[in-house]
């Protein structure tokens, strides 16, 4: 084999096609493009967080309890020196005077000194300089936005008011976001209303060293272990808080990897379908270098060197793309990054894409070339004269079509967290792909098959078009398909939590709930919604509590004990209820529920299954409790089943009524307000003469479901926006692919008498059914996915909602519809003798 | 003189289902340097059919043919390619001249694929022998049908073959280009001493040759010796 014969053949022969190639592998690119960007982009964040490590944790140190640290570890503290500065957090209503609104906020109280690296950005800038000694508030952008509140204006937390110093817009272990879950606000812990952190709220008090002489503080943290853990202190490390953020990013730009892989599958099989009817009009070619002596290793180096140079092509190109790409990523993630990501192009990350692309563009283009090497030098002679077996009896095909399948599937476990993540998505995809083929060609059969002849011709003539030989017709309809089951499966499930959450809303169930209300405070807060025109729904008192010992095994001990592994069940704080009777939410499901202790032997208690077995306890186990500070043993006497999917004060553990009355309690009252301004007005009222008491209401929930949502749902259009785009580049490769074939067809048509005006309507027929059947394809899929969601998933029921999935639907109907006419242009207007004439 | 192609009992038969065809049966000839050599015969005969046997472009079911000492039965398909490479020039009905390529590199196809450097002079002298030789750089569709044959004609006598295999090579062609087209063949045929196999309907043209071979049905009917002019 002459392989300089082969270079120069390949060149020569990709002439005239090169715009077209361009076009094949144009899906490629985008693949290779996903992949480049996403992994320069992981590669320049992971670098910032190297660079910038210390200001992650804004100290060299830092140690973090749920309460006020006890007095040892108040002394070890001390001795440990170096510079230190508080901090307490907490939940409470934030009360903004002007517009007279209010709202929960996680409130941070800080003392001055931190952070002790990296800054508390802020508008205007220097605000974090001055709100410490001015006693004034630092707000969250998100917050002020949505009360319309400006610097100047003031905020009240508890009982005491501080004056908005600026907006918060970057802060030390936190990216943006958080403040769309939980909006923060800072203010100085001098001052700070105590009643706020002592009746009921969850607290968290942190105090954050830095070492100017240098300290290792791992070493340092390390030898503290075990007096920190015997007294519930966490601590944390520059280390740490650098290794925590890492892996969470890995899985972030890993998990965006994964868009990268399906972008390159589908740009694989575009250029799989490319390759096919290109090597299949080259067939006369590769039987004439049979006639004159190339062998068939010759004839198939040919096109493989010509698929290497696309490949090659298309990964400078997806490369080239890709680095600008990457500039974008940092802007629309940015509100997850606690590091400013700076621009910098990553050649490793450059390579891997490219030789990712190279590879697949190789793997896809087998399958197609194996066709050359059974065009025989006799369809010179006569075309078709060798009847083509099929590719499936090949085992060289089956060679080709494994090496490709087990090179997407390991490069999907490189990109994936963790290989079974890898697999799995890789077998998902692969049964998404068998069930849209599937249903696709189906309904392509159906179409063809049960159009009625009462149609008029040119409906009959553009549905029979789906059938003609190169059309690529199911190739197509998977790309579309897939993105428009990606897109309809995020609208159908979308509705589905938001219909929850309206039957949450509806009816006669509560919406507002009120909690932190002290024991003096229940009935004079009951009054006031009285007052307001609302109904007390519920009003149910909570003790907090943690576990001590579960069958007089203390926590501590099971802690010491490596065997045996402690979960999160074991760990949190508890907050219970004591109550005679269960709730419409609860259903009993082993034992018999005692709602009445008459004092007598150990209390008897009702655990929900989950947490039951998540702590391996049954009936019959005892647990010790700590109520802040006395012990009370509790006996498990039944298990309950909780919906927790009512808005109601549900409860891992009921007590009796006659245990825990003289235990420290706050109350939760829930009620319903007609509207969103009466939820307002109430909560104002309440927050007014009661500070320390917060609430939630359903809009909030509502804003935090579509905060998340929003987020999830910008990476699923993104695969989906690739998916379709790479659909819309097979339509147009197999329009002008079938080109010259569509002339003859339209050459035939007009000998035939027929109209201008009668060929373009055959074609658009034939874009809009091949743009209907791939949508509804999608849409098919998408309904029977977004019903299995929310049977499996979200438990909830399905509603389907027509409008915008028929939207959708016309949407992809108009797309296929345009590209498809735009790049037929021309072939109504050529010569009829010129196309008869023709050869090529 | 020597022996360029043996033809004995040669017989093809394609199976279909559970039917089998009998497209040539039993045909048998020798052709020595030089020869020229018609097979004529209606549609169907299995005209092309021997053709493209003799050429190692298929195998037979039954028989043998031996093409410039090679026995082609016995050869590869790789090998078969190896034979027509340095033996055999192929003159279609549908000129197949690579549309990618001008008429000067559709030319140099045959003596590239063997590895020769330095062709670029003679393919020049071979198109401009055939009367193409201001029409070098043109591509196929630039070409009239009368054009492309020539170029396809250059293309057959790159490698000087031993033998030319032509398929109704004036079969698309006007009466006046055919004829010219038929000059040039016959000159390059007599210059180079190549032995010449030509499947055509056209009795005129195939009385021009030696012998004909007349196929009916598959089999040989008649082998005429024309007597020369």
């Amino acid at each position: 084999m002459s392989m300089r014969f082969t270079a120069s053949f390949a060149w020569r022969d990709s002439r005239g096609s090169r715009r077209r190639m361009l076009l094949f592998i144009s899906s490629m690119v985008l693949g290779v493009a996903a992949l480049v960007s996403i992994n320069s982009f992981g590669d320049n964040l992971e670098r910032a967080i190297d660079n910038e490590a210390r200001t992650l944790l804004g100290a060299d140190l830092s140690f973090e309890s749920d309460n006020p640290f006890p007095d040892d570890i108040e002394a070890l503290i001390d001795s440990i020196g170096g510079n230190q500065s508080r901090r307490t957090s907490f939940s409470s209503m934030a009360f903004f005077p002007a517009p007279g609104k209010a709202r929960l906020a996680t409130v941070r109280a800080h003392e001055p000194g931190y952070p002790f690296y990296g800054s508390v950005v802020t508008e205007p800038a220097g605000a974090a300089d001055r709100y410490l000694e001015a006693a004034g508030a630092l707000v969250d952008g998100t917050l002020m936005n949505q009360f319309e509140v400006e610097t100047g204006d003031s905020v009240r937390i508890g009982n005491q008011t501080y004056p908005i110093l600026g907006r918060i817009l970057e802060t030390p272990r936190e990216s943006a976001a958080v403040g769309l879950f939980s909006p923060r606000i800072y203010i100085p812990l001098a001052g700070l209303d105590t009643t706020l952190t002592t009746l009921g709220s969850r607290v968290e008090y942190e105090v954050y060293f830095q070492f100017p002489d240098g300290r290792d503080a791992d070493a340092l943290r390390d030898s503290l272990q075990a007096t920190l853990r015997a007294a519930d202190v966490g601590s944390d490390t520059v280390r740490e808080e650098q290794e925590g953020w890492s892996r969470a990013l890995t899985n972030l730009y890993r998990f965006l990897g994964l868009v990268g892989f399906m972008s390159l599958l589908l740009g694989g099989l575009g250029v799989a379908s490319s390759i096919h009817v290109y090597v299949k009009q080259r067939i006369a070619t590769v039987a004439v270098l049979r006639v004159y002596g190339a062998s068939v290793a010759t004839t198939v180096a040919v096109y493989l060197v010509q698929a290497i140079g696309m490949g090659i092509v298309g990964a400078l190109l997806g490369s080239f793309v890709g680095v600008g790409l990457q500039t974008l990523i940092p802007v629309l993630l940015s509100d997850f990054l606690p590091v400013d990501v700076v621009f910098a192009v990553s050649w490793p990350a450059v390579l891997l894409g490219s030789g990712i692309g190279l590879g697949v563009t190789i793997l896809f283009t087998l399958m197609p070339l194996l066709r050359v090497r059974s065009v025989s030098p006799l369809d010179a002679l006569r075309s078709g004269a060798d009847e083509h077996a099929s590719p499936l009896r090949d085992p060289w095909w089956w060679v080709a079509t494994a090496m490709a399948a087990s090179g997407l599937v390991a490069f999907a476990i490189i990109q994936a967290p963790d290989w079974k993540v890898g697999l799995g998505y890789s077998a998902g995809l692969a049964a998404v792909f068998l069930v849209l083929a599937g249903l696709s060609s189906l309904l392509v059969k159906g179409l063809v098959r049960f159009t009625p002849a009462s149609l008029p011709y040119v409906i009959r003539q553009g549905v029979a078009n789906l059938y003609r030989p190169n059309n690529q017709t199911l190739m197509m309809v998977f790309s579309l398909g897939l993105g428009t089951f990606l897109i309809s499966t995020l609208l159908v499930s979308q509705q589905v939590l938001l219909d929850q959450l309206d039957v949450l809303g509806g009816g006669e169930q509560p919406n507002l709930i009120m909690y932190d209300i002290q024991p003096d405070q229940v009935a004079p807060v009951e009054q006031l919604l009285a007052q307001q025109g609302v109904p007390v729904m519920s009003s149910v008192p909570i003790v907090t509590m943690r576990l001590e010992a579960i069958n007089d095994e203390t926590i501590d001990a099971m802690r010491e004990d490596t065997t045996q592994r402690l979960s999160w069940a074991h760990r949190r704080e508890y907050r219970s209820t004591f109550r005679s009777t269960l709730t419409k939410s609860e259903t009993l499901v082993e034992g018999a529920f005692q709602g009445i202790w008459d004092g007598t032997g150990a209390i008897p208690v009702s655990a929900e299954v989950d947490v039951a077995e998540e702590l391996g306890v049954d009936l019959g186990d005892r647990i010790t409790w700590n109520v802040q500070g006395v012990m009370l043993d509790a006996e498990i006497t039944s298990l309950r089943e909780v919906d927790w999917q009512r808005l109601e004060t549900n409860f891992f553990f009921v007590f009796p009524e006659g245990a825990l009355e003289q235990a420290p309690a706050f109350h939760v009252v829930m009620t319903r307000a007609a509207d969103d301004e009466q939820s307002a007005r109430l909560q104002s009222a309440v927050v007014e003469a009661y500070p320390n008491v917060s609430s939630i209401d359903l809009a909030l929930i509502l804003g935090v479901f579509d905060a998340i949502f929003s987020r999830i749902a910008f990476i699923i259009r993104f695969m989906a926006l690739f998916s379709i785009l790479t659909g819309l580049i097979v339509l147009a490769s197999a329009v002008i692919v079938s080109r010259f074939q569509r002339m003859q067809e339209s050459v035939l048509l007009k000998t035939l008498g027929a109209s201008r005006h009668t060929v373009l309507q055959i074609m658009a027929v034939e874009y809009t059914v091949l743009g209907f059947v791939s949508a509804l394809t999608g849409i098919l899929l998408a309904i029977i996915a977004g019903w299995s969601l929310s049977y499996f998933v979200f438990e909830a029921t399905f509603v389907l909602h027509a409008v915008p999935l028929l939207l959708l639907l016309g949407t992809v109907m108009l797309l296929t519809l345009v590209i498809g006419m735009l790049n037929s242009r021309g072939v109504y207007e050529r010569e009829t003798m010129d196309v008869l004439r023709s050869e090529i | 003189m020597a022996v360029v192609l043996s033809v004995r009992d040669l017989t093809k038969t394609f199976k279909s289902g559970s039917r089998s065809l009998t497209v040539l049966d039993s045909v048998s000839f020798d052709l020595e340097e030089g020869d020229t050599f018609s097979i004529v015969g209606p549609s169907g005969s299995g005209k092309t059919t021997l053709l493209g046997l003799c050429a190692g472009l298929d195998g037979p079911t039954r028989g043998s043919i031996s093409l410039c000492g090679h026995d082609m039965g016995s050869l590869g398909e790789d090998e078969r390619a190896r034979v027509r490479n340095e033996h055999v020039g192929f003159v279609f009905q549908s000129f197949r001249l690579l549309p990618t390529l001008t008429a000067l590199e559709n030319v140099m196809v045959p003596a590239e694929l063997r590895g020769r450097r330095g062709i670029v002079d003679g393919a020049r002298d071979l198109l401009a022998e055939v009367g193409l030789g201001d029409r070098l750089g043109h591509y196929p569709t630039q070409l009239s049908g009368g054009e492309q044959q020539r170029v396809a004609l250059a293309r057959a006598f790159i490698n000087k073959p031993d033998i030319l295999f032509a398929d109704e090579p004036t079969g698309n062609l006007d009466a006046e280009t055919s004829a010219h087209l038929e000059e040039i063949m016959f000159r390059l045929n007599r210059t180079a001493g190549t032995t010449l196999v030509l499947v055509t309907h056209d009795a005129e043209l195939a009385s021009r040759t030696g012998r004909i071979l007349r196929l009916r049905g598959g089999k040989a009917v008649e082998q005429e010796v024309v007597p020369a002019p």
